[in-house]
């Protein structure tokens, strides 16, 4: 991966390294920039349990989804990225929360089409379909909380 | 500010009526606003038939990217020009395919040369028309 | 010499005979069967040479698929020999079966010089030697699996994801005669090894064939659908063929619609039908 490609440094937070530390890491989402910066982490967290290609392209492009809903919905918010379990059983977790309006109707919010703001709709369904294990908690007033993960079938 | 400095801008080439623009590394949104302005301004400019995107270097193309691909082949061709997206690798596909983007009305080759064979296509078919009109 | 079964595949491999050979050695080191740890390139060529005379006979009075009949018997023993070799060194299933596998793409390329301008023999000649090898290829698997029956499962795994083989028919074409029973993981193997063929071949048109499929279910359908849909975001067309009337009524039933894919009777029509895409026209003979 290589990152640095005109991306401003604001500061503290941003000097985060893409590289096998990704586990454990909080990443907030307040920009575009951050959109691109959880793509990383995640394909990094990808690489570090030895996911394929096809693998790692599914689970990244679901954080892009996500955590572009957490700046555009839920008004801005966080990742929290994990590598949990050990050896050949070690899943990426991705958790996105904001404290932004919360979804008053989940089942809605996750079917293909529906969307609130001119969008497609894909990108809750999108990316349920395309984690292994997908949970949403939100409630109106209360933001949104979404946690996905995955892990790879490559022996 | 020197527009040809500023990094986070993709270069658009031109070969003959056509456009080429490579997209090389991960697409920041903002990016790919500027290039949807820049594009149409080129097309408009250039008079260019076509406007081949190569995405081979992009390993992820989600629901915002592929929107814009597709808003800028619905611009391109209000002015006049078709759009070929080229090099799409495996894992995108499915992946889009999995998102449930068809990016219907889009078109695409397997690589440049293929794309700018598909555009000529086109383009001396429309002239073909033209004559037997 | 045309056979009684109207095969013209006996006759090209004898005339043929040296330079399938050496093809066929060559594509095995491509592969990396021939496995220079574990066996010497003489015995490669001695095995090789040797089973290719057994098929040319076997095959000389015309083309019989059922490969337990007794013209096979002197096949079915050198593969014996051969299969028995290669597990007492070592060999994986996998490696053992591209023995024959590997002798698909020579006997292909004889076949598309030979019936250049003859496309209809072509697909079919490519067909009868694509049923003929994968029957052999089987073969060999089974008597690998009879000495170690332990492990069975994970072989016949292995043995799946090989016998789906994309073949280049021609220029911009290529085939994936699918046989044997699709369930919804290998339907995924198959559908990243098509995608990637796509790439590596730069074929604007994949020929998915289905002849070989018993049964097709809604999982099944929908991976060929999504396969089809991923081929076109890539800039290659898929025709499926050789769907069963009985698999038309499932999928009319399962409610699942093809709108991206054509779909064609059998692999000539197929064929045909790329071809004319890819806007090859052929000279009157
Ligand atoms: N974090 C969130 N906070 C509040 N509402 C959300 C959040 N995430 C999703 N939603 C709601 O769920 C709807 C569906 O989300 P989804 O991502 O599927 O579509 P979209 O973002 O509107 O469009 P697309 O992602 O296709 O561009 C959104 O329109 C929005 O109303
Ligand atoms: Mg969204």
């Amino acid at each position: 991966m290589r990152p640095e490609q005109g991306r401003p440094t604001r500061g503290g937070t941003d000097r985060e390294s893409d590289g096998a530390d990704a586990a454990g890491e909080v990443i907030p989402i307040h920009t575009g920039a951050d959109v691109s910066r959880v793509r990383r982490v995640a394909t990094a967290a990808m690489a570090t349990i030895g996911a394929s290609k096809i693998e790692t392209t599914r689970m990244v492009t679901a954080a892009s989804e996500l955590a572009r809903n957490t700046l555009e919905h839920g008004g801005g918010g966080e990742m929290r990225i994990a590598i949990v379990g050990r050896m050949s059983k070690r899943k990426v977790e991705m958790t996105f929360i904001d404290q932004g309006p919360g979804i008053p109707d989940i089942h809605r919010a996750l079917t293909d089409g529906y969307s609130t703001g001119g969008g497609l709709g894909l990108g809750l369904s999108g990316a349920k379909r395309l984690c292994k294990e997908f949970e949403i908690k939100s409630a109106p007033g209360e933001g949104t909380i979404v946690k996905v993960a995955s892990w790879t079938e490559r022996p | 500010m020197t527009h040809y400095l500023e990094p986070s801008r993709i270069p658009i080439f031109q070969i003959g009526d056509c456009l080429l623009l490579t997209i090389q590394v991960d697409l920041e949104d903002r990016m790919i606003m500027t290039l949807k302005d820049d594009l149409a301004e080129r097309i408009a400019k250039s008079h260019a038939k076509g406007v081949l995107i190569d995405i081979s270097a992009l390993d992820v193309v989600d629901s915002f990217i592929g929107r814009m691909l597709a808003n800028i082949s619905a611009i391109a061709r209000i002015l006049d020009a078709s759009t070929v997206i080229v090099g799409m690798r495996p894992a995108v596909a499915i992946t889009l395919v999995e998102l449930g983007m068809s990016l219907q009305g889009v078109r695409t080759a397997l690589d440049v040369d293929r794309g700018m064979e598909l555009i000529r296509r086109d383009t001396s078919e429309e002239a073909g028309r033209l004559h037997e009109a | 010499m045309p056979d009684s079964s109207g095969s013209n595949l006996p006759g090209l491999l004898s005339r043929y005979q040296d330079r399938i050979l050496t093809d066929w050695i060559a594509a095995q080191s491509d592969v990396g069967v021939l496995r220079a740890d574990l066996m010497r390139e003489a015995e490669i060529r001695r095995q090789s040479r040797s089973f290719l005379t057994h098929l040319i006979a076997a095959t000389k009075n015309g083309l019989n698929f059922d490969i337990e009949s007794d013209q096979w018997q002197d096949v079915r023993d050198m593969l014996t020999e051969v299969t028995n070799y290669r597990v007492d060194h070592g060999f994986t299933p996998t490696e053992t079966a591209t023995f024959i596998m590997a002798l698909k793409q020579p006997i292909f390329e004889c076949l598309r010089d030979q019936f250049k301008d003859d496309p209809n023999t072509l697909v079919n000649e490519a067909w009868s030697a694509t049923v003929l090898l994968d029957k052999l290829g089987l073969y060999t698997n089974d008597i690998y699996l009879r000495g170690r029956e332990d492990i069975i499962q994970r072989q016949q795994q292995e043995m799946l994801e090989l016998s789906t083989p994309v073949v280049q028919l021609w220029d911009r074409i290529v085939a994936l005669p699918l046989i044997g029973t699709l369930d919804s993981s290998r339907a995924q193997i198959v559908m990243e090894n098509l995608l990637e063929a796509v790439v590596e071949s730069k074929a604007e048109i994949v020929i998915i064939d289905i002849t070989g499929v018993p049964t097709v279910d809604t999982l099944v359908a929908q991976h060929l659908l999504k396969t089809a849909a991923a081929a076109k975001l890539m800039g290659a067309e898929c025709v499926i063929s050789g769907i069963r009337p009985q698999i038309a009524q499932t999928i009319v039933h399962l409610g699942v619609e093809l709108p991206q894919v054509a779909t064609k009777a059998d692999l000539q029509s197929a064929f045909a039908h790329a071809l004319k895409r890819t806007g090859v026209t052929f000279s009157s003979r």
